[in-house]
């Protein structure tokens, strides 16, 4: 059966998620006038969505300890929308006093996951979302959702296309606006990718959807092809490839927002992004971090000389 | 719809070791194509005759050609530039020969001191010669998607000298986008152009990954009919223009993808990945395969 759209969408919304899902999973935490300087880069450079930090305790997420000062401190350009982590009501609450319009919730497509990650089942989790949602929806403000371990968890291995319909329609009821499948692992293929939105398409509207690839594999950028191919419109990236997987040591985690802004230029598929100004982001936020890029578009320009 | 299999011609002995810049010994290369040898690969490119003048890494072609195991039903390619690598090859066993032309005018002249059209005189000696002695020839054609000089090449010249070494004999032909710089859009259109003058049978995608898009445009290119395409194991081989970035995309990660399409290879992962951690060793150096790299298995 053909689901592979005749046209790829014109327009593609990427979702930038350096700052946070990136400098969380980073082995160096990074002083807040850096995070604030890396965000306000970003901003600059047409990109429409970046997720900037994340009002977890810091107890867990000691990266993201300055997430009030973070808020507080970026300038908000019009037309991008910041959005941070709130993994409960008190996060939410937290988030709001600090200045956040948006906000995303988290959930998993395995049980295993889910306990061992934030120490709930994935319906006690979805509770929580729920209280979230209800408290966003009176004060007007959007929702996103995540899905965690899509094409594959660390522990329980193989995970079934269906539970992450079912996961995904709890969070789209409940109000979120978009949800995110994230391959947490990159496991994934453009097999496991297509078998998987075929089953999420049937619950949530297409426009709905975003994926969020890791390139743990190499296979990022084909399983994004295989998703937009189907008509996915919504991209999640990390500017430089920031953050490592943190269940394969020394492995990749999250897609170059340069190499997918590359792929997309090469398709004629527009999203409003300056590649240079995303690569200059990156070659600033590495160079602080002392590490090379993830990148391999950035890599390829670097000896060139091309980014300042 | 996807091939239901795919024909992986390993380029790592050859395309990989050439374009490191560590040199191996000639028993590391002979082990190394032996390792290859026992993965399910079922084309191996093991050496090239050209003038160790120009290719010091490929000085030791001869012994190692007459050096490796040859298994039954696993082919050796080895490159040969004119008649003269030509005889040398087949005096030392080679029984496939690989001949490179390329789409750009400028890379050839910058590469082989020529022209196109001279380049492929050249080549007609060698194919003539193949003939005779009934060795299948296998023509690349370099700069497919994009040129280090010339920059961006018209996908009907990539056609045209497509068609011409086809129809000089070549069995196979590989399209290989030389500095990575290719995309799905690139590659749909270019192979669209070539699927008019040469059967898609008969074509093969040699994808550079220096802009990390290879995988992508090998599943483009997969999806138009392609079933044969070249890697390099742990991604060897860097670019040589673009100083420090890779080149060749990774046979393992390409696997991975090929077993996740239920798309039949033949070759073990784990043994190629194995394969991999020997060559890296040998080299010093750090694998560019990302399945490799990873160490969480499923």
């Amino acid at each position: 059966q053909e689901s592979q759209a005749s046209e790829l969408p014109k327009y593609i919304k990427i979702v930038e998620v350096g700052p946070r899902d990136g400098l969380q999973n980073e082995k160096v935490i990074v002083p807040t006038d850096i995070k604030i300087e890396l965000i306000n880069r970003l901003s600059k450079t047409g990109l429409p969505a970046i997720e900037v930090t994340s009002f977890v305790s810091s107890k867990w997420v000691p990266q993201m300890a300055d997430h009030k000062e973070v808020m507080r401190g970026i300038e908000q350009h019009p037309g991008v929308q910041y959005s941070v982590l709130t993994p409960n009501l008190q996060g939410f609450h937290s988030a709001i006093a600090a200045g956040a319009t948006e906000v995303s919730v988290f959930g998993a497509a395995s049980e295993s996951f889910s306990k061992m990650n934030i120490n709930c089942s994935i319906e006690e989790s979805i509770e929580k979302f729920e209280e979230v949602a209800k408290s966003a929806r009176n004060m007007n403000i959007p929702v996103r959702g995540y899905v965690s371990c899509a094409l594959g968890c660390p522990y329980e291995g193989n995970v079934i296309p269906a539970k992450v319909a079912e996961v995904s329609k709890r969070l789209y009821s409940m109000g979120c606006y978009e949800i995110s499948l994230g391959d947490t692992i990159g496991v994934g293929t453009p097999g496991s990718m297509k078998r998987m939105l075929e089953a999420v398409m049937k619950e949530i509207p297409l426009s709905a959807l975003a994926v969020h690839c890791h390139d743990t594999y190499g296979q990022a950028l084909a399983n994004i092809l295989t998703a937009i191919q189907m008509g996915v419109a919504v991209v999640d990236s990390s500017v430089a490839g920031l953050g490592g997987c943190p269940y394969a040591k020394g492995a990749t985690g999250n897609v170059a927002t340069e190499d997918v802004i590359y792929m997309l230029n090469g398709l004629g598929i527009d999203t409003g992004v300056n590649l240079y100004r995303v690569m200059e982001a990156g070659n600033f936020i590495c160079t602080t971090l002392n590490k090379k890029t993830n990148s391999k578009v950035a890599q390829a320009f670097l000896n060139t000389g091309t980014i300042n | 719809a996807f091939p239901k299999r795919v024909k992986v011609v390993e380029v790592g002995p050859r395309d990989g070791l050439q374009n490191e810049k560590n040199v191996v010994p000639t028993s590391v290369k002979i082990n190394l194509i032996n390792m290859l040898s026992e993965t399910g690969l079922q084309v191996i490119e093991a050496t090239s005759f050209v003038s160790p003048k120009w290719v010091p890494q490929m000085a030791d072609h001869t012994e190692v050609m007459q050096g490796i195991n040859k298994l039954p039903g696993i082919s050796y390619p080895v490159l040969t530039p004119n008649l003269k690598g030509f005889q040398a090859a087949v005096a030392a066993g080679a029984k496939e020969v690989s001949i490179f032309g390329a789409a750009s005018e400028l890379f050839t002249r910058k590469n082989i001191n020529c022209s196109i059209e001279e380049s492929l005189e050249r080549f007609n000696e060698v194919m003539t010669a193949a003939r005779g002695a009934s060795i299948p020839v296998r023509g690349y054609v370099s700069c497919v998607l994009g040129c280090p000089y010339e920059g961006k090449i018209s996908a009907a010249k990539v056609a045209e000298v497509s068609k011409k070494m086809y129809s000089m004999g070549c069995y196979e032909i590989s399209l290989g986008d030389t500095i990575g710089i290719g995309t799905p859009g690139s590659m749909k259109e270019m192979l669209t152009a070539v699927m008019k003058e040469v059967p898609v049978g008969a074509l093969a995608v040699h994808c550079h990954d220096t802009y990390g898009q290879a995988l992508a445009n090998i599943l483009v290119a997969l999806q138009m009919g392609v079933s044969v395409v070249d890697a390099s194991v742990a991604g060897l081989g860097g670019c040589p223009y673009a100083q420090g970035a890779s080149g060749n995309v990774a046979t393992e990660d390409l696997v991975y993808m090929l077993n996740g399409l239920g798309i039949h290879t033949g070759v073990d992962l784990q043994k190629l990945m194995d394969t991999g951690t020997f060559i890296c060793n040998a080299l010093n150096r750090r694998t560019n395969s990302k399945v490799s790299q990873a160490s969480c298995r499923l």
